[in-house]
């Protein structure tokens, strides 16, 4: 996205990056989730 | 001396090959941190018995006084946000991160001390006053980086780190019970312990976003970048900071924010013993517990969804939906409740809910249209005290209704019916406010450019 080509590192950094952020996340989201299904019982 | 200049906004320059995709999980190590002041209530109930254990005991806190822990902090988020706005503009999104982090932490810490030796004041100064600061600093940090680096998409990128507030608490509701659990004796109750870890948790979480953020460099653009079509709606020129509040623009975005955060966090509070209200006997208690837990979802995923469609239909006609289409469904819930319709409801609500987080995350590339990038962070700031003010109306509003509908006979399942057309008329007026928004007029821009942010003198030219 950068307009310099990018450095060949960054892919790794930027996976590392987001599952850092997104794996908490994600589990809190599918532990809420489940939490909500309780609406539908 | 290293240390402090390796926060200084010049060293996190991006070099070449940087990718501006970066940039959103350093603001989500931030944001998802400081959200965590949405699940606070856990701690509620543990601490109004850290001396009876069991049971309350005469000497325990009471739930009254624990309250003001985060009403304290909701004060100082928009106080801090406000005052410090142009400070943290100025010193770069690094500074201002890892000053939220240390902040954040030393909260906490300072609470768990507080906790320890059972004294209210010290949580009170602890989470209240320094946890409400970093909350405040914290949450403008990357907001003004975010739009430089993705100005074909200013509304998503915002968004993505406002929706990590919103999502704050589903990571730290979970893990507050688990850590109490782990930390709770027959005889102690883990407070104290469960503080003490999250402090030391979100400190290194947010290290890591300070770490890794970087500003983009003088007139960086991204590949393939096509500045938007002549509109008067956006903005080429910046404002200055307190410039900016000077402009009629400012108050009506204020009040339009301010009435869209009204309506939905009255609401926001409020939503399970009104759901079991207005259905007795077909809305449980667990049920009701899922229903929060819904909208807490549609909440989080309603700031990246509406930031993000602001980006294609305008910030302004996205808050023309917010107000016809909150209108329409606040109008809707009573016939909802008059004819039993739990689905109807339901689905009013998630809608409702999912445009009052869009009111939140949309508002800042709103005042990048009106404003310019430069001072967007601070100004930001300066509007967050809409959110303080939404904090008082709409829980008042719900609740005094509420109690006045009741003791003037009218039956439990009815008593939500005038709040929702209130509620209604606040979102008209909010309509009004947003129609009015026109161009800033060219005498409030900054005349002449200056790398040297925090002149104004000087960027006045």
């Amino acid at each position: 996205m950068a307009t310099q080509a990018q450095d060949p590192s960054m892919t790794t950094k930027l996976v590392l990056a987001w599952l850092f952020v997104g794996i908490p996340l994600l589990a809190g989201v599918i532990q809420t989730l489940i939490n909500a299904m309780k609406l539908f019982q | 001396m290293s240390l402090l200049s390796f926060l200084d906004r010049e060293r996190t320059v991006a070099g070449p090959g940087f990718s501006r995709w970066m940039v959103p999980p350093a603001a989500l190590c931030v944001h998802l941190c400081i959200g965590q002041a949405y699940a606070l209530s856990v701690f509620n109930l543990p601490m109004t018995k850290l001396i009876g254990i069991s049971q309350s005991a005469p000497d325990d806190w009471k739930l009254t006084d624990l309250g003001w822990i985060f009403s304290l902090a909701m004060l100082f988020l928009g106080g801090s946000a406000a005052v410090f706005g142009r400070w943290v503009e100025e010193g770069g999104p690094r500074r201002a991160m890892f000053t939220a982090g240390c902040l954040w932490a030393g909260g906490f810490l300072l609470s768990a001390f507080g906790v320890s030796i059972h004294n209210l004041w010290l949580i009170y100064l602890g989470y209240g006053v320094i946890g409400g600061c970093a909350l405040g600093i914290g949450y403008i940090s990357p907001v003004s980086t975010l739009i430089k680096w993705f100005p074909d998409r200013p509304g998503m990128a915002t968004g993505m780190a406002i929706m990590g507030f919103g999502g704050g608490a589903f990571i730290a509701s979970p893990l507050s019970v688990w850590l109490m659990g782990k930390f709770t004796t027959a005889t102690h109750i883990g407070v104290m312990e469960t503080f003490i870890v999250m402090g030391l948790i979100y400190f290194c979480f947010m290290m890591v976003g300070a770490a890794i953020v970087r500003v983009p460099a003088p007139g960086w653009k991204p590949e393939g970048f096509v500045a938007p079509k002549e509109n008067k709606l956006i903005s080429k020129n910046d404002v200055y900071v307190y410039d900016a509040v000077k402009t009629p623009q400012f108050w009506l975005i204020w009040w339009v924010l301010c009435l869209n955060v009204t309506a939905g966090i009255g609401v926001l509070g409020q939503a399970s013993a009104m759901s079991q209200e207005m259905f007795p006997g077909k809305i449980t208690p667990i049920a009701a517990a899922g229903f929060v837990g819904l909208m807490s979802l549609f909440n989080m995923g309603g700031r990246f969804f509406w930031a993000s469609t602001s980006d294609y239909i305008g910030r302004k006609n996205t808050y023309f939906v917010f107000m016809v289409l909150g209108f329409v469904l606040y109008c809707t819930v009573p016939f909802a409740g008059a004819t039993s319709n739990v689905v109807l409801f339901v689905c009013c609500f998630l809608i409702i809910i999912s445009m009052y987080g869009g009111g939140f995350s949309t508002v800042p590339a709103y005042l990048k249209d009106m404003f310019g990038v430069r001072y967007v962070g601070a100004i930001h700031g300066l509007l967050l005290t809409a959110w303080s003010a939404a904090g008082i109306f709409g829980p008042v509003i719900v609740n005094y209704l509420r109690e006045y509908n009741i003791t003037h006979g009218v039956p439990k399942a009815q008593a939500y019916n005038n709040t929702m057309y209130i509620m209604a008329g606040l979102l008209v007026i909010g309509f009004i406010c947003n129609f009015l928004v026109r161009a800033v007029n060219e005498r409030y821009h900054m005349k002449a450019d200056n790398d040297t942010l925090g002149s104004p003198a000087a960027a006045r030219g």
